[in-house]
């Protein structure tokens, strides 16, 4: 696996990295790395080892074995928060969303910006919208009212303000668990916009799919699982679709 | 076209319960203006009547709608109520206290009461319906057992007027300003305060996160026990408040006080629009809520109505609150 084009250090580097639970190990010697302003496709069937993998980069599990480098240094995450203070920001399959408030209150929950008035803590909620409109158009959202409520949107656009806010608060690394699989055709499209939006920005994007299609429509490498173990870290120009299609249906390449 | 109008229609309503409560409240006021215009209703005791059981109602519904928003009920605070004017009541006559120390030990007592609410459902995970229907039953239970103990039998403590008689704080909590009693105040004051916490703060926006999706909200680092916890404390002390206001109007405490409070506060919110499932309401809503209430309750008085339909009303709007804001909240969890 060696690095083609400039040197560039990698944000997020996974090297053989175990995970078992109990009897069952879940990922077995599995490497991958996350460049800036590249999409890492993690791709395989279900039960391939995927969610474990996650877990291990949003700092929900810890693996039993390998290693986990951060701006090339070795790291642990003990928790949740130590993965998003060095930039790694998960945006999970429920996405995080509460339907009933708008969509500016749920792009700052947890982190409004404010100022203190005595006891109380003051928001401009204009002034947010106008900071989470600025977000969202720079991957490219198209943005309408901010102050309806989440649960009118659809699918895609809940997951493109998810990948907004999730870079908004300084992600470097954006994992995105199968953000196109509920979608359909033309949102899910979209939303691959975005993906290529976010990573024009420099962002490095870990992309987990089980469609090969929309993996190979915006992948720079491709890391297939199968049943818990690597077929391989891939760059695009080593690899045919057809050959990636072949390792995802368990045959070899 | 049509689903950008039907979205444009429902943000209008998701936007704002209240008006619903609003219109409510106007048609309630225009039946009796018709009924009873004549009668007493109009006049400015008649107004001063319902706004004053409207607001000792409203203290409370109010810190309820913030507790129901955030995804929990608290049906202690009848007993609560009745607690902390037995309390107030007993240290200013009986033990002789000055009135700030009665009214302390009150808010003190009453805060502990909802941080053990707010720990045990936070700890057990158990639904805070249970955890506080215990609490009302525990809290009524050990009122009347410890004033009777306390008082050789008796259910009431009096004496009241005598004991803080020309106390400063009395104005406060039971005077009035043009024939207004303190409470209305307190009540729109709290309203107002309410409102901007939950429109202008971060704390406000937990609200709503917490009561939305409390897993989401922990995940986006929302420190949900917290603000259950203190809405929680903030609920019973508004109980506490509502008592002192009682005791000194009445001159005494009773521990059958605030039986039922629980309820018409549950009440005046889910006519105010607030979502029994959490994640939705408006203060405002809640004070047209206990409004609507108040007209009721006393405006049947003077229609010559048997008051015994008093109950039966209140329950008919308020299914058809409920019915109301599920068509809402359906409409707003619908995909496009």
């Amino acid at each position: 696996m060696t690095e083609a084009g400039p040197a560039r250090r990698a944000i997020v580097e996974l090297r053989e990295i175990r995970k078992s639970f109990g009897h069952v190990t879940a990922v077995n010697g599995v490497t991958l790395h996350v460049y800036p302003g590249q999409v890492t496709c993690l791709v395989g069937d279900n039960g391939a080892g995927k969610s474990t993998l996650i877990q291990i980069l949003a700092g929900v599990h810890r693996p039993d074995g390998g290693e986990l480098a951060v701006d090339g240094e070795p790291a642990t995450f003990r928790a949740p928060r130590d993965a998003l203070e060095r930039g790694i920001s998960t945006v999970f399959q429920d996405l995080a969303m509460i339907p009933l408030i708008s969509i500016v209150r749920n792009f700052f929950l947890g982190r409004e910006p404010s100022r203190s008035v005595g006891p109380l803590k003051l928001v401009d909620w204009r002034e947010a919208a106008r900071i989470a409109a600025e977000q969202m158009t720079r991957i490219g959202i198209d943005v309408r009212d901010l102050s309806q409520p989440v649960g009118t949107l659809s699918g895609g656009e809940r997951q493109s303000v998810a990948i907004a806010r999730a870079i908004h608060f300084g992600a470097r690394v954006l994992v995105l668990d199968e953000p196109t699989s509920a979608l359909g055709l033309k949102e899910a499209g979209r939303v691959l916009e975005h993906i290529r939006n976010a990573r024009d920005h420099g962002i490095g994007i870990v992309f987990i799919s089980h469609n090969l299609t929309h993996a190979w429509e915006v992948g720079d490498r491709f890391v297939v699982l199968n049943r818990g173990t690597s077929y391989g870290e891939f760059e695009r120009d080593r690899l045919t679709k057809e050959e990636l299609r072949a390792m995802m249906e368990g045959r070899s390449r | 076209m049509t689903t950008v109008a039907r979205s444009e229609r429902l943000r209008g309503l998701v936007g704002r319960p209240e008006l619903t409560a609003l219109a409510g409240a106007i048609a309630v006021f225009l039946f009796f203006v018709v009924t009873a215009g004549d009668s007493g209703f109009l006049t400015s005791q008649g107004t001063v009547n319902y706004l004053e059981v409207a607001a000792q109602l409203g203290i409370i519904a109010v810190f309820v709608t913030l507790l129901m928003i955030a995804g929990e009920f608290d049906l202690s605070v009848g007993s609560m109520l009745g607690a902390a004017g037995v309390i107030v009541a007993y240290t200013a006559t009986e033990l002789a206290w000055p009135l700030w120390a009665a009214l302390l030990i009150a808010i003190v007592a009453s805060a502990l009461v909802g941080l053990l609410n707010g720990y045990l459902v936070i700890r057990t995970g158990l639904p805070s319906f249970i955890v506080t229907l215990a609490a009302l039953f525990i809290l009524r239970g050990a009122t009347i057992a410890l004033t009777r103990l306390a008082t050789d039998g008796s259910t009431q403590v009096g004496g009241v007027d005598a004991a803080t008689q020309g106390d400063p704080l009395r104005g406060l909590l039971a005077g009035e300003v043009f024939g207004v009693p303190a409470a209305v105040f307190w009540w729109l004051a709290l309203t107002a305060f309410a409102t901007v916490v939950l429109a202008k703060t971060r704390f406000g926006n937990w609200i709503f996160g917490v009561g939305g999706d409390s897993e989401a909200a922990r995940k986006l680092g929302v420190p949900v026990a917290r603000v259950k916890i203190a809405l929680f404390v903030l609920t019973a002390v508004s109980a506490a408040l509502v008592a002192s206001i009682g005791v000194l109007d009445n001159g005494a405490a009773d521990v059958q006080q605030g039986q039922l409070k629980e309820f018409q506060a549950i009440t005046a919110s889910v006519i105010g629009g607030t979502l029994l499932t959490g994640g939705f309401g408006t203060a405002v809503g809640t004070a047209f809520g206990a409004l609507i209430f108040g007209m009721v309750s006393q405006g049947l008085f003077f229609t010559g109505v048997d008051a015994d339909w008093f109950q039966a009303f209140l329950g008919g709007m308020l299914l058809a609150a409920v019915l109301v804001n599920r068509y809402v909240q359906r409409r707003a969890r619908e995909v496009r």
